[in-house]
């Protein structure tokens, strides 16, 4: 069977396949955050050394694997966008952006929500919560980039460049900020090595992570239909849909 | 190729010197940037000693990114830099003549100030030595991370502050090493491994980022 891969990669086709899309991913999405919540918050066990404020982790750890994972999806879209010259890469990418800073922003706020029951304070200069913060920073900037230039191309293919960059110096942050904090010895608060977990504990974070993957790919489907209606907002088969203004 | 590469860096090089006031105007800030930390956090000499290589290393960074819309921005406006794309020379090669002008122009004099305001801080010796040496080192790396940048924001709304918060945070790892260099001088556990992957990053810097900002000019002129 020949199957044309690129059939999907013009707007106007992805556009209605999106929009079937969502409400699986939504469901899905749905269904698995109810499950992960209720392992997490009644059928995981108490930590004994941390007692129910743990149970946070449900909420951060997962956020946390996502802001890395979306950054890199991201990039991988721009660099898609940049190489094939296709619109629709470099809107995915576009579309990512807000998801990945949000789950950036999540990240830290609870950790800084679970860091003061369990360290006493709401922020360390530990390495990992670093360069969270910064890629929160690279994150804004890529907005920033897209959302102060008015041609979209040029947004797409600036974007494009910036999150390569990005993503090339990512490694290079975490592991300066690594050792820089390791040479700082005073002020460090030993954030890794978390004691060994129960597993039904790892099971929660995981249906929890793939709650927010779910998440993540509905909100962006979504967020991707909304930017090819506005850029495509001239076109013959946009004034054609069902509910457009005549 | 190599004519290229001199004709684009002496042409920079030679334009900067005929407004001298422009360049100038970068150090300085650095010098008063410095010169403001005692004042804002007290004259005790403990902790001016232990703050200095931070401070001049961020007021380092800040100033060589103010200086950086100039490095394209006059070409741009003028059209001079759709000339220079339209050679035949590869556009790699005249980036890094003219990011190399912009090192000799702003990242040299920093590193030639530097240690003097590290005497002010009460620093002597060889951390002093040791400061020039990063910042040697680490100013081509501001340059060439920061060239992307300027290339990214030509021609964009608001360009100036958006380029602050595209180059800062991929300056960081700069700032680790550059004023880790130092401290760790001073804490007498030596400079070296600092300064190799100084110079490491200098030179993945020198390898890709002219690819990124040639990317990004033809991105902008488009």
């Amino acid at each position: 069977m020949a199957f044309n891969w690129f059939k999907y990669s013009s707007p106007q086709t992805f556009y209605p396949l999106a929009g079937r899309l969502v409400p699986f991913f939504a469901v899905l999405a749905a269904v698995l955050g109810a499950i992960g919540l209720y392992i997490g918050f009644f059928v995981a066990p108490t930590d004994f050394q941390q007692g129910e404020a743990y149970r946070i982790i449900f909420i951060h750890v997962p956020a946390a694997w996502m802001s890395m994972f979306i950054y890199l999806v991201m990039a991988a879209w721009a660099a898609l966008g940049l190489i094939l010259n296709t619109r629709l890469s470099s809107m995915m990418a576009t579309a990512l952006a807000p998801t990945g800073a949000l789950m950036t922003f999540l990240a830290l706020w609870t950790g800084a929500l679970w860091g003061k029951p369990m360290w006493g304070t709401w922020w360390a200069w530990d390495a990992r919560m670093t360069s969270e913060l910064i890629l929160l920073f690279l994150y804004i900037g890529f907005m920033a980039l897209q959302a102060s230039i008015d041609d979209p191309r040029r947004a797409d293919k600036a974007g494009a460049i910036l999150a390569l960059v990005g993503a090339v110096n990512v490694p290079i942050i975490y592991f300066s900020v690594k050792w820089w904090n390791t040479l700082h010895q005073g002020a460090s608060i030993s954030v890794g090595r978390s004691p060994s977990m129960a597993s039904t504990m790892l099971l929660g974070m995981l249906v929890m992570a793939l709650a927010y993957w779910m998440y993540s790919i509905a909100v962006t489907l979504m967020r991707v239909r909304s930017i090819i209606l506005e850029r495509e907002r001239n076109t013959q088969w946009v004034r054609d849909l069902p509910g457009a203004p005549a | 190729m190599w004519d290229a590469f001199v004709a684009v860096f002496a042409r920079d090089v030679l334009q900067a010197w005929r407004r001298r006031a422009d360049w100038l105007t970068s150090i300085f800030f650095f010098v008063i940037v410095v010169s403001l930390f005692p004042l804002g956090v007290g004259p005790e000499p403990a902790l001016l000693r232990t703050m200095a290589p931070g401070i001049v290393w961020v007021a380092a960074l800040l100033a060589a990114m103010l200086s950086l819309p100039r490095v394209f921005g006059s070409d741009y406006a003028d059209g001079t830099l759709e000339q220079l794309v339209l050679t035949p020379h590869p556009l790699t090669v005249i980036v890094l003549a003219k990011v190399l002008a912009h090192w000799l122009l702003s990242g040299v004099p920093l590193a030639l100030i530097a240690p003097v305001l590290a005497l002010q801080f009460g620093l002597e010796g060889e951390p002093v030595g040791v400061l020039f040496v990063a910042l040697l080192l680490g100013t081509p790396c501001l340059s060439l991370i920061g060239g992307v940048g300027a290339a990214l924001t030509l021609g964009v709304r608001g360009g100036g502050v958006l380029i602050a918060l595209l180059v800062l945070p991929l300056y960081i790892p700069v700032l680790i090493f550059g004023a880790g260099a130092v401290e760790a001088t001073v804490a007498g556990t030596g400079a070296a491994g600092h300064l190799s992957l100084l110079a490491a990053g200098l030179l993945i810097a020198i390898v890709l980022a002219p690819w990124a900002i040639a990317a990004a000019l033809r991105v902008a002129l488009e």
